[in-house]
């Protein structure tokens, strides 16, 4: 005989995952990264890494230097993939314009200082 | 962002000496962590950043009043400090007050013993001084930012007031600055601590909430006294302290005291900020960090922030009294309060860009 009424929940279930519900926590494959560096003088350059598989880095590259106005590359990384990398600092921006998007915000990882 | 120029350099320089001064708070607090010396900086900060949480405070308002004795000793050599820093800068003080003056004069009013208001007045100065800077030079986008990560934060359920991301430099957010005008309120409950002549016995109206905040408090205390002890010791760390070297290094000078007050490795901390910031640098031989490229203090200080709340608060029971440790290659942070462990993401930085020359 088993009680219904107790299986219905574990409350001592794992609740999943409080980062992004992906597989692997801690790595760095289920986050987008945005980060900025220092060129010289008040020059900074923006980068974007880790776009999920389902955009296309390329249409998203021209999107953001119409929307932000600046130039930006598309940069081969052997270990990074494809990376995006934008003049200025567009980090606010972008983090925006990919939550508006529909990116989950959690799932953006805003660097920098 | 490199935000600095020639433009700001006499505000920093005054800046710059003004945090000599500044960093003896909280010096003072590592010496006698109940005195309300060191916890104005951030006391007022708490009552800054969540207003709502009135209990904290007041918490802590009767625990100043009540160990009003014990801390007579540190107050007086902080006036002086207090007045060698008006000497210091006479009219900066002055030019910066402004609203700030109603929750002082609170302070005076409402804390039984005055020691905390000599402090204050620094403190707030400091941070006026601090929001000032800012509001010349920050531009929406960076408040922007703060604000993204705040939403974050709070979408992770970190946002705790107690937290450190609160305590240790939120005093410099400018959100105090505008709930500042709340704070008052947090003050006005503590007058009249003890029990027993509730004003509202003599009188026909009803007790308010902050009345019966205060009597809450006044018997929890009077019942068990060593709430007044034990809890409430906050977690300080002196601002950072960045000098500039030359015209594209900065110089982060009390990294080793920042580290040990985390209790945390130097390289630990050092892999951080480099692998956050993108950049490189070095230690020099005063056990300096040179850090390649212009920051400034409130930068660095949102790094170590993020450091803190990933490395060193306990994600439960956000406490900063955790161990770091190493095994197989992954850090595991052991909580010394609570006694929880969890492994913490390794350090990695990421992409970096080509910036600069290439080398043949």
């Amino acid at each position: 005989m088993s009680v219904q009424n107790l299986t219905a929940f574990d409350p001592f279930a794992d609740e999943g995952d409080p980062l992004g519900g992906n597989q692997d926590v801690g790595s760095q494959q289920n986050y987008l990264h945005i980060r900025i560096q220092q060129r010289n003088g008040r020059k900074t350059l923006t980068t974007l890494q880790g776009l999920p598989k389902e955009y296309d880095p390329k249409k998203l590259l021209k999107a953001f230097k119409k929307e932000f106005a600046c130039n930006g590359t598309l940069v081969d990384d052997e270990e990074m993939g494809q990376v995006i990398q934008l003049q200025g600092d567009q980090r606010v921006k972008i983090a925006n314009f990919l939550t508006e998007e529909g990116i989950p915000k959690n799932t953006i990882k805003l660097h920098g200082f | 962002m490199a935000s600095e120029e020639p433009l700001f350099d006499p505000s920093l320089k005054k800046r710059k000496k003004k945090a000599v001064a500044f960093i003896e708070d909280p010096l003072g607090a590592e010496a006698d962590p109940t005195t309300p010396a060191p916890t104005s900086i951030d006391n007022h900060t708490t009552n800054g950043d969540a207003v709502d949480l009135g209990p904290t405070t007041l918490h802590e308002q009767f625990k100043q009043s009540q160990n009003g004795g014990p801390e007579n000793g540190q107050p007086v050599d902080e006036v002086k400090e207090d007045d060698d820093f008006k000497s210091m800068f006479p009219e900066g003080l002055k030019k910066k007050k402004k609203k700030k003056d109603i929750p002082m004069d609170l302070d005076l009013g409402d804390d039984g013993s005055g020691a905390a208001t000599p402090t204050t007045a620094p403190a707030v100065s400091e941070d006026l001084d601090f929001s000032d800077i800012k509001k010349k030079k920050k531009s929406t986008k960076k408040k922007a930012m703060e604000d993204f990560e705040k939403e974050l934060n709070d979408a992770k359920a970190k946002d705790d007031p107690e937290d450190i991301d609160g305590d240790d430099g939120e005093h410099l957010n400018d959100i105090d600055e505008a709930d500042l005008g709340d704070d008052p309120f947090a003050h006005g409950a503590p007058t009249g601590v003890d029990a027993g002549t509730e004003p509202w016995l003599t009188s026909d109206r009803d007790y308010t909430y902050p009345e019966l905040l205060q009597r809450f408090y006044a018997s929890l205390h009077a019942s068990n006294p060593s709430l007044l002890t034990s809890t409430g010791k906050r977690y300080t760390i002196a601002p950072p302290q960045i000098l500039r070297e030359g015209n594209k290094r900065s110089i982060f000078a009390n990294v080793a005291d920042i580290c040990k007050r985390m209790h945390r490795q130097p390289e630990h901390v050092i892999q951080f900020l480099f692998a956050e910031m993108g950049t490189t640098g070095s230690v020099d031989g005063a056990g300096r960090l040179v850090i390649k490229g212009r920051f400034q203090p409130k930068q660095v200080e949102n790094v170590l922030r993020r450091y803190i709340v990933e490395y060193v608060t306990c994600k439960t029971c956000k406490s900063p009294d955790t161990l770091l440790t190493k095994e197989n290659r992954i850090f595991f942070m052991s909580c010394e309060s609570c006694g929880s462990r969890r492994s913490v993401n390794a350090i990695k930085s990421g992409f970096q860009a080509q910036v600069g020359r290439r080398k043949q």
